[in-house]
């Protein structure tokens, strides 16, 4: 593509000898507060993000997954810094992101971009894809060697669409097609980071797989790093490196993607993959299903402790009182439990910050 | 329409037996606007009994929800041409008046929606909109129609059922209104009830808890079931049938566990391989199917499927001014498709079903 020199735009293939850190985020936490009354004192915060640590190596596709509420979509905003976090710090490329100003921030929309769940609130309907696409050229003075037009519908082909639709108007195309469109504008600086919040949620099943293909074609070839947002376990399951589970703002559970879908440690991270339906007709009715009970609670007053010690099925006294801390209960998998499933005989680290007197941790009886 | 007469369907199920439950035959509903004639479904032949569900699959703009707003006569009047028969229990639902539907619908059918916020009326709560369904059916007074929606909502989970009842739809969470609706869908016992995407809209943990919910009332009621969805996971759990539609048509129609051993159609096939899957280690790339879904009105000649088949240069020509007959390959396995049993069978062996 041509742009400003000093593009790097070789592939960044992972290997575990040169991966470095592209995003690190310690504690990260957004309460949004709720006000009552005439002089709109704060009454109380809805408690979106609460303490979220992990970190993204570049070239990876990095997930976070978790039911409604849980905290995902906050916590994608606040790595793009469309919202400022309460507490806590991101760090991008070892640069201190967490409470940059809209000034110092713009130049770093160049690096950091986003896509969005809806294809069609995603895009400016009185906005031809010409000027959708283009417009971060405008608006970060980038200059190009053969001009914006003809980068946008080199962008427009990289993505699958026509140099012809530059003229088109969004409503004239389909949903699969109109993701594509904000794919392209995403890619338009060469950003390092893309976060695609349900990138395919709200496509059909066919289309879906021919995004996630071009997602992921589009990172080999421009190497980029995804974080990905989803509750689509499945979708998941195919284009991630590494997971993270959210419940109710915090994170249960983070590891490599097979160790994840293949031994679950958390209980709610368990839960979760029993509930997803398997095309599969000889697992129908005698799967080993878990049912949670209820729904899930409200993160204005999130429960104490575990934040899932309500619905756990093996919740004790200690769920409640005492917060489980996120440890690493077998490399590279950390769990966030006082009674995790599927653990195997390694010992324990001595890091686990554990009432001496609650029980051992041998594995109970799942449900 | 096509020049073709309405094909003669070969399946098992075609000649109206008196004990079929359901039974739909050359069902077509057209709605005409100003841009042309928009054929949302067009020739669809099934049945079901009583105890039964029947899965229908399909993306967007594949006809099925018009389906079953069509057997539920919900389409307002004068907008859709609707032609084929429709019987329900030896009753005939297609040009029957609308008052006589009227009647039918909530006792002898009922539907769930995808979105129980838009589908609920945000002004009357949850336990007057179900004494309401009750009562038109059954002539019982408001306390005992209360008593009975009380119950109705113990029975679908909701916890509380004596406050609850007097709470606004808003006033619950979505797994929670979308049981509400069940428990109004139910309310009088229908022996027909259409799940129309009902938890699509739903987390996953939430959508577990109320398939397990319309399982074990449909073993309780012994009711019918139709459940309409996208998603393959889902009717695997639930369907004992399963019709896969494309652009307003059957493709293929079979039982779940023919539909998932042992596809035949390559629509069917591509559904299949762009799915990622859960239950195992990544496939190296998915599969999509090439292209998009057609429009409605000017849906493409012949097979509607072709412009996107990778195997319609196999049939020599036919698949693009033909239209397939649905016709049965195999006991109660029913596919429209113009390949050869042999290019199709050594297709699946060598190509789909080792990816799958």
């Amino acid at each position: 593509m041509t742009q400003t020199p000093g593009d790097s735009a070789t592939a960044h293939p992972r290997t575990s000898g040169d991966s470095e850190d592209l995003l690190v985020v310690t504690d990260l936490q957004k309460y949004f507060p709720i006000r009552r009354g005439l002089l709109q004192r704060q009454v109380g915060a809805v408690q979106a993000v609460d303490g979220m640590t992990f970190n993204v190596r570049r070239g990876e596709t990095f997930s976070l997954v978790g039911e409604s509420g849980c905290g995902k979509t906050t916590t994608g905003r606040l790595l793009t810094r469309l919202l400022t976090p309460t507490d806590g710090t991101i760090l991008f490329e070892g640069r201190d992101i967490t409470h940059l100003s809209a000034g110092k921030m713009r130049p770093l929309r160049r690096d950091v971009q986003m896509i969005f769940q809806d294809p069609y609130g995603s895009l400016n309907p009185r906005h031809t894809v010409g000027t959708i696409v283009g417009a971060p050229f405008h608006l970060q003075n980038v200059k190009t060697e053969h001009g914006t037009k003809r980068t946008v519908q080199e962008l427009l082909e990289l993505v699958g669409l026509s140099p012809e639709h530059y003229n088109r108007y969004p409503h004239e195309f389909s949903g699969g097609q109109r993701q594509r469109i904000g794919i392209a504008r995403a890619l338009a600086l060469k950003p390092k980071l893309i976060v695609a919040d349900e990138p395919v949620s709200a496509l059909d099943v066919s289309i879906q797989a021919q995004v996630i293909n071009l997602l992921e074609d589009l990172q080999n070839e421009l190497g980029l790093t995804y974080v990905t947002i989803a509750h689509d376990l499945s979708v998941v399951r195919h284009m991630s490196d590494r997971v993270a589970v959210m419940y109710l703002g915090k994170m249960v559970e983070i590891a490599d993607r097979t160790p994840l879908y293949e031994r679950p440690m958390h209980p709610y991270t368990v839960a979760l993959m029993s509930a997803v339906p398997i095309p599969d007709t000889g697992r129908r009715t005698k799967r080993d299903r878990i049912r949670l009970e209820g729904d899930v609670p409200s993160p204005i007053n999130p429960p104490s402790a575990c934040r899932f010690h309500t619905r756990c099925w093996k919740a004790q006294e200690i769920c409640s009182t005492i917060e489980p801390p996120l440890a690493e209960l077998a490399p590279g998998h950390r769990v966030a439990c006082h009674f995790p499933e599927n653990l195997t005989d390694l010992p324990l680290p001595k890091v686990l910050d554990r009432d001496p007197a609650a029980p051992q941790d041998k594995p109970r009886d799942s449900a | 329409m096509s020049t073709n007469a309405a094909p003669p369907d070969r399946i098992p199920q075609d000649r109206p037996k008196a004990d079929a439950f359901l039974h739909v035959k050359d069902l077509r509903v057209h709605f005409p606007t100003d841009d042309g004639v928009v054929k949302s479904v067009d020739g669809l032949s099934f049945s079901l009994e009583r105890g039964q569900t029947l899965g229908i699959v399909g993306e967007s703009g594949s006809g099925k929800s018009v389906t079953s707003l069509s057997i539920m006569g919900l389409h307002a009047e004068g907008t859709a041409e609707i032609s084929g028969q429709v019987v329900l229990d030896g009753d005939s639902l297609v040009g029957a008046s609308a008052e006589h539907v009227r009647q039918l619908r909530g006792k002898k059918m009922a539907m769930i929606f995808q979105d129980p916020l838009s589908a609920m009326h945000p002004y009357y709560t949850v336990g007057h909109q179900i004494i309401e369904a009750y009562r038109v059916h059954n002539n019982v007074s408001k306390q005992v129609a209360r008593k009975h929606a009380i119950e109705m909502l113990d029975r679908v989970g909701i916890p509380q059922p004596t406050s609850r009842v007097d709470d606004y739809p808003h006033q619950f969470s979505g797994g929670m209104r979308q049981r509400a609706m069940i428990a109004m869908a139910l309310s009088c016992d229908p022996e027909l009830l259409i799940a129309d995407e009902p938890t699509t809209a739903l987390d996953v943990t939430v959508q577990a808890q109320i398939l397990d919910l319309i399982r074990d009332l449909q073993q309780e009621f012994n009711s019918a079931v139709i459940i309409i969805t996208h998603d393959l996971g889902v009717v695997a759990e639930l369907a004992d049938d399963i019709l896969v539609m494309y652009a307003g048509r059957v493709v293929e129609y079979a039982s779940a566990h023919e539909i998932f051993t042992a596809p035949q159609h390559p629509y069917t096939w591509g559904l299949l391989g762009s799915m990622p899957r859960l239950d195992r280690e990544r496939a190296e790339r998915l599969m999509p199917i090439k292209g998009t879904p057609p429009s409605l009105i000017n849906v493409p000649s012949g097979c509607p499927f072709h412009p996107r088949c990778s195997y319609a240069h196999l049939t020599g020509g036919a698949s693009e001014t033909e239209r397939p007959e649905l016709v049965e390959i195999t006991p109660r396995h029913n596919l429209a498709c113009h390949l050869s049993t042999q290019d199709r069978q050594r297709i699946w062996e060598h190509d789909i079903k080792p990816k799958l």
